[in-house]
């Protein structure tokens, strides 16, 4: 193929990035039968969105050495299960293991109130049935067999006598006939509703009730009995938590950050083209050039692998964008010294031949880093946590696009306009 | 052509100071770290006067930051961002760096010793990586007790980027001395010198651009990334500085200490 084909080719692929880089791009093509309908949207991390990153600690201690990889695992189902009945659009929850500490992270873009989403996933919310002895001075308690795990589902209400927010269940078949024995068992004795071994209501049984419903009635705020629904929907925890770790930002922190960052990004972005072309004069425009279809791939390239942007990963991007000029740097200065041996079209290919060997180890050296840093096989004694990674995943995705943008689309710039100039 | 090598002593003496005052620094004011490593909170708000404040504590019990979370909304305080960090993260956080560092740096080494079939770069090599590191975290001993910077998460990540920039510059080297001792041979010393004659423009332009992006996000980037800028800036004088004057150098002193010692024999 021709440098000029090449270059066409190119221009298309540029063009079609481009319009995917458009804040508002929008895919609707429908061929034959097949529709095809895709939004490109670019997503934002909690830095820049704003949002809350939760670290959760499990303790453990309490659980059977062969039993932790299950609860472990339903303890993220759980959290992940209130996570999504309360609401947040894309949550992540993901575990961690690092010297025996069992984490569970937790991102909530977007929410408003920490500490509603804090109280809803942290607590245990493990419900029991217990029969009340009163016959003693001192009530004791017997737990019955009836516990969360029997419920088929709980949602909030309102009391019709108090008019005060309550939380009606509904048992599974099984719970149904354990909830009939214990009433009937317990007419006109109270039996107790606990939560996380506290006392919640106490109502008195006043007949046996068959049908498998009854009702919490706590003195709940309209939240609180929200929550405690989501709780007992979602089940209880299997391992009881401890918040270790919390980072809430603001949205408005998150706007004045992108702002920001998009300031500086353009100002950078226009000193170095200057500089390229006061240093290299015309081969500086082609390394603008470059430049361009770098930052439009790049941006093209993080919406459709969908590539979450933090700060940090603005800086990645920054970082390579000094990486993607450095591969021209390397090329302009080898062709500088070559054009004085050679040709100026042999003197070009020789100094891409040449330049290609450094720009080849060097790159792969950053990429080792990028590599540790992003940490894609999720080892454990690597960071996992979301900012760092942000950073080596921009930093990598950039090394990448720039060997192709700093090999492939300069040299073709070049080769035909260095064939214009022989004309 | 300039004969860089002659001045090797004038590098050592540089890096020295540098790394001196950085230690000196350290050793009686320490390390500036934040809550990432020691625990605690740090919490900024916007108040109804349109005023930004940053308020710091040291750990606290989930039902402490609930009362100043509580204490800040009764106020009409808007909160810009709340970060609480367990006594527990912190040692993990520096365990877990040191491990990314490790992997990195032998990952890095085995890779140069491979490319250059010989572990006498490779070792060079990570010597200027780990005299990038100490003048980084030196340096961000004096911005901590002269600027109040302070060091975090990010500044890991800048520290653990600072290494593989300064590596990159350092194979550009190394490539140009390859590539003259296939086509002319010839002793290490002068080698280096044209090496790092030939490098010395690309090195500088290179560094210029990077330095114009970190440049622009110090001073318009806000915040919250101002001091991670400033420790990738510090990393990448560092490292363009390290490539030919500490590995380079390194390298070329190490060939002549071999020679020596075979001319003993």
């Amino acid at each position: 193929m021709s440098p000029a084909k090449k270059l066409i080719l190119i221009a298309i692929l540029t063009i079609a990035a481009g319009y995917i880089s458009l804040p508002s791009a929008k895919l609707d093509i429908k061929i034959n039968k097949i529709q095809i309908k895709k939004t490109f949207d670019l997503t934002l991390g909690l830095d820049l969105a704003g949002g809350s990153h939760l670290v959760f600690e499990a303790d453990t201690s309490k659980i059977a050495a062969d039993k932790k990889k299950t609860s472990l695992s339903s303890l993220k189902e759980v959290i992940e299960r209130r996570v999504n009945l309360f609401g947040i659009s894309e949550p992540n929850v993901q575990t961690s293991n690092f010297e025996g500490k069992d984490r569970v992270v937790v991102e909530l873009p977007g929410v408003k109130d920490t500490k509603q989403a804090i109280d809803l996933i942290g607590k245990t919310a493990q419900l029991v049935f217990a029969e009340m002895n009163e016959s003693t001075e001192s009530a004791t308690l017997k737990p019955t067999d009836l516990t969360g795990a029997d419920l088929k589902q709980a949602q909030t209400v309102f009391d019709k006598n108090t008019g005060k927010p309550a939380v009606s269940i509904e048992f599974s078949k099984e719970g149904g006939d354990k909830f009939a024995l214990i009433t009937e068992k317990n007419v006109g004795k109270r039996v107790a509703i606990l939560l996380d071994n506290q006392i919640v209501s106490a109502p008195v049984v006043q007949e046996k009730i068959i049908g498998g419903s009854a009702q919490i009635t706590g003195n709940f705020s309209v939240d609180e009995a929200k929550k405690l629904a989501i709780q007992l929907n979602a089940g209880a925890l299997p391992i009881p938590v401890k918040l270790v770790e919390e980072r809430t930002v603001g949205a408005t922190l998150g706007i004045e950050s992108v702002d920001k960052s998009t300031k500086a990004g353009i100002v950078g972005l226009v000193m170095v083209s200057l500089f390229m072309v006061l240093a290299y004069g015309k081969l500086g425009l082609v390394a603008d050039t470059g430049l361009i279809v770098f930052g439009v791939l790049t941006l093209a390239l993080y919406k459709l692998i969908g590539v979450v942007l933090t700060l940090p990963g603005i800086a990645g991007f920054l970082l390579s964008v000094g990486m993607a000029v450095d591969s021209n740097i390397l090329i302009f200065e080898r062709f500088k010294e070559e054009k004085t041996k050679h040709a100026y079209a042999d003197a070009l290919e020789v100094s891409f031949g040449r330049a290609w060997d450094s720009i080849r180890d060097a790159n792969i050296a950053t990429l080792i880093t990028a590599f540790i840093l992003a940490n894609p096989l999720d080892w454990n004694f690597l960071h996992t946590s979301g900012p760092v990674r942000g950073f080596a995943i921009t930093l990598a995705l950039g090394i990448g696009i720039s060997l192709f943008t700093g090999i492939v689309v300069s040299r073709n710039l070049l080769r035909v306009f260095v064939k214009e100039k022989k004309q | 052509m300039i004969n860089w090598m002659k001045y090797r002593l004038s590098y050592l003496i540089i890096s020295s100071v540098v790394i001196g005052a950085g230690l000196f620094s350290l050793i009686k004011w320490g390390l500036p770290v934040g809550i990432d490593f020691t625990g605690g909170v740090i919490a900024e708000y916007k108040f109804s006067n349109g005023e930004n404040k940053t308020f710091r504590y040291g750990v606290l019990s989930k039902e402490e930051s609930e009362k100043i979370r509580q204490d800040f909304k009764n106020q009409n305080a808007e909160e810009i961002r709340f970060e609480s960090v367990g006594p527990s993260v912190g040692p993990d956080l520096v365990k877990k760096t040191i491990i990314a560092l490790v992997i990195s740096a032998s990952g890095i080494l085995l890779w140069i010793a491979y490319r250059f079939k010989s572990f006498k770069f490779g070792i060079s090599a990570v010597l200027g990586m780990l005299h990038d590191s100490a003048v980084l975290i030196g340096s961000f001993s004096l911005l901590g007790h002269f600027f109040g910077a302070e060091i975090d998460f990010l500044f890991v990540t800048a520290l653990l980027t600072i290494l593989s920039f300064s590596v990159h510059d350092t194979i550009v080297n190394y490539d140009r001395i390859r590539e003259s001792q296939r086509k002319f041979g010839g002793d290490l010393y002068d080698l280096a010198n044209k090496a790092t004659s030939e490098t010395m423009v690309r090195s500088l332009n290179n560094s210029f651009t990077i330095i114009f992006m970190l440049v622009a996000l110090i001073l318009l980037g806000g915040e919250s990334i101002r001091w991670f800028a400033m420790a990738l800036l510090i990393g990448t004088v560092s490292g363009t500085y390290s490539s030919p004057f500490v590995s380079v150098a390194i390298l070329v002193t190490w060939d002549e200490i071999v020679k020596k010692l075979r001319l003993r024999k």
